[in-house]
């Protein structure tokens, strides 16, 4: 079938089967690899995108149904080619991740919550993230690359 | 994990899903499909058309009148989350909510969707059994939801008819308190066991109505019959009912674990009622 996605700003037409997910369309019509492949069917988080503004499985999701509504993938959240979101950096400041694999659906969930709630405490961190996977860091960097951001966006545009 | 081919097609009105349903009967509704994805792609169901429900007017709806609170089938759990009005008519639902799987799936996840599913473990469907709700359907007439579960993943839906909504009878007393208690292996995942409680009072601290649900530790929600809130009498109830049990909790287990759980919410909805 024929659909018209929005995905990070631009309008972008492709065309997949019906029962395609809206993470193997980002990867395989659209080329957007940032979106990871996990477990497929809803448990790891890692395949997180933003469906206007808010994250989601995209494993969870055929691409139909994503129609109509703004896409935002890990190739969406850079101010500028070349550079990193304060999420993203500061997810790099306190080496919030070891493989690397959940680390988009992790900055996309942090993105997301930061946005709605710019100083969460720790539990309101952890309830966040509850729903993406991290086998390698035991989580505790993560919610410290959570925190300096919160910090950071906060002190942000202040003299 | 790909799913095997289907047809996919949006619906514009319940009439229009409910010829395609009567048409075909491989057909599948699908909601928020946070359960039929992962259905689909392990490929426990095979459906030749998938018909999208998301794009039907009015299906969404939260109607909180002066009798009943009604959630259209379309209504994110995210919504019931972040509704204020609605956590203060339902406050056992706006508990129960922040159960549901995870905050990226409450936002995709429906009311219609997880009462359809009927999965035992499922808060919604806890939620509805305990305050006495009714499933409406389009195709059929309105069930209450203990005679709409019959097992687990299986309804009294009858063929080419869909879930439309829920409607909740509204409490009125001076005095009410709600609890809700659950145990499951992480946060957010299936519970093992679930107890719900509603409790009504007079100014005085009279008692005047108790409803007490049991789900995840049973194949469908229960409502359990007791008449006074202490262990002994709550034990008694739930000794008649069926457990499920596999590797990770045993009938035993989840039986134990019912009854704390039961006592755990029945203490906090006296507490906010103040008895």
């Amino acid at each position: 079938m024929k659909l018209t996605l929005n995905v990070n700003g631009a309008t972008r037409a492709l065309e997949v089967e019906d029962r395609t997910s809206l993470l193997d369309a980002l990867r395989d019509a659209l080329g957007l690899k940032g979106t990871h492949a996990g477990c497929e069917h809803g448990v790891c988080g890692t395949c997180t995108v933003l469906l206007n503004g808010e994250p989601v499985r995209s494993c969870l999701m055929l691409a139909a149904q994503a129609e109509g509504h703004a896409v935002t993938t890990i190739e969406g959240v850079a101010p500028a080619p070349g550079e990193l979101s304060i999420v993203q950096d500061s997810f790099v400041e306190t080496h919030g991740m070891q493989c690397g694999y959940c680390t988009p659906g992790m900055v996309l969930t942090a993105q997301a919550l930061l946005r709605d709630n710019p100083a969460p405490t720790r539990e309101e961190i952890v309830e966040a993230i509850s729903g993406n996977l991290c086998r390698c860091t035991g989580y505790g960097q993560i919610v410290e690359a959570i925190q300096l951001a919160a910090e950071r966006m906060q002190r942000s545009n202040t003299p | 994990m790909k799913p095997a081919p289907f047809e996919y097609i949006r619906a514009d009105s319940v009439l229009q899903a409910l010829e395609w349903l009567a048409a075909d009967p491989e057909a599948r509704l699908i909601a928020g499909g946070q359960t039929l994805m992962p259905m689909l792609a392990m490929r426990l169901v095979r459906p030749s058309r998938v018909i999208d429900i998301a794009g039907i007017p009015g299906l969404d709806a939260l109607e909180i009148g002066a009798e009943h609170v009604t959630l259209g089938a379309m209504l994110r759990q995210v919504a019931v989350e972040r509704s204020a009005a609605l956590a203060a008519a339902l406050p056992l639902l706006a508990k129960a909510i922040r159960f549901v799987g995870h905050p990226p799936t409450r936002r995709r996840g429906t009311i219609g969707g997880s009462v359809a599913n009927a999965d035992p473990a499922a808060e919604i469907a806890l939620v509805a059994v305990t305050l006495g709700a009714e499933v409406l359907l389009a195709g059929a007439d309105a069930l209450p939801a203990r005679d709409f579960f019959l097992a687990p993943m299986t309804t009294a839906l009858p063929p080419g008819a869909m879930v439309t909504g829920l409607r909740f009878p509204r409490a009125s007393a001076a005095r009410r308190g709600t609890g809700f208690a659950e145990v499951a292996m992480r946060q957010g995942d299936y519970a093992m066991a679930a107890a719900a409680c509603e409790l009504l009072a007079d100014a005085d601290g009279r008692c005047v109505s108790l409803r007490l649900g049991i789900g995840g530790a049973t194949p469908v929600p229960v409502l359990l019959d007791v008449a006074t809130s202490d262990r002994a009498a709550v034990a008694a109830a739930l000794a008649p009912l069926e457990m499920l049990h596999d590797p990770n909790a045993g009938a035993g287990y989840r039986r134990r674990a019912a009854l704390a759980l039961a006592m755990q919410a029945l203490d906090e909805a006296k507490a906010e009622a103040g008895l």
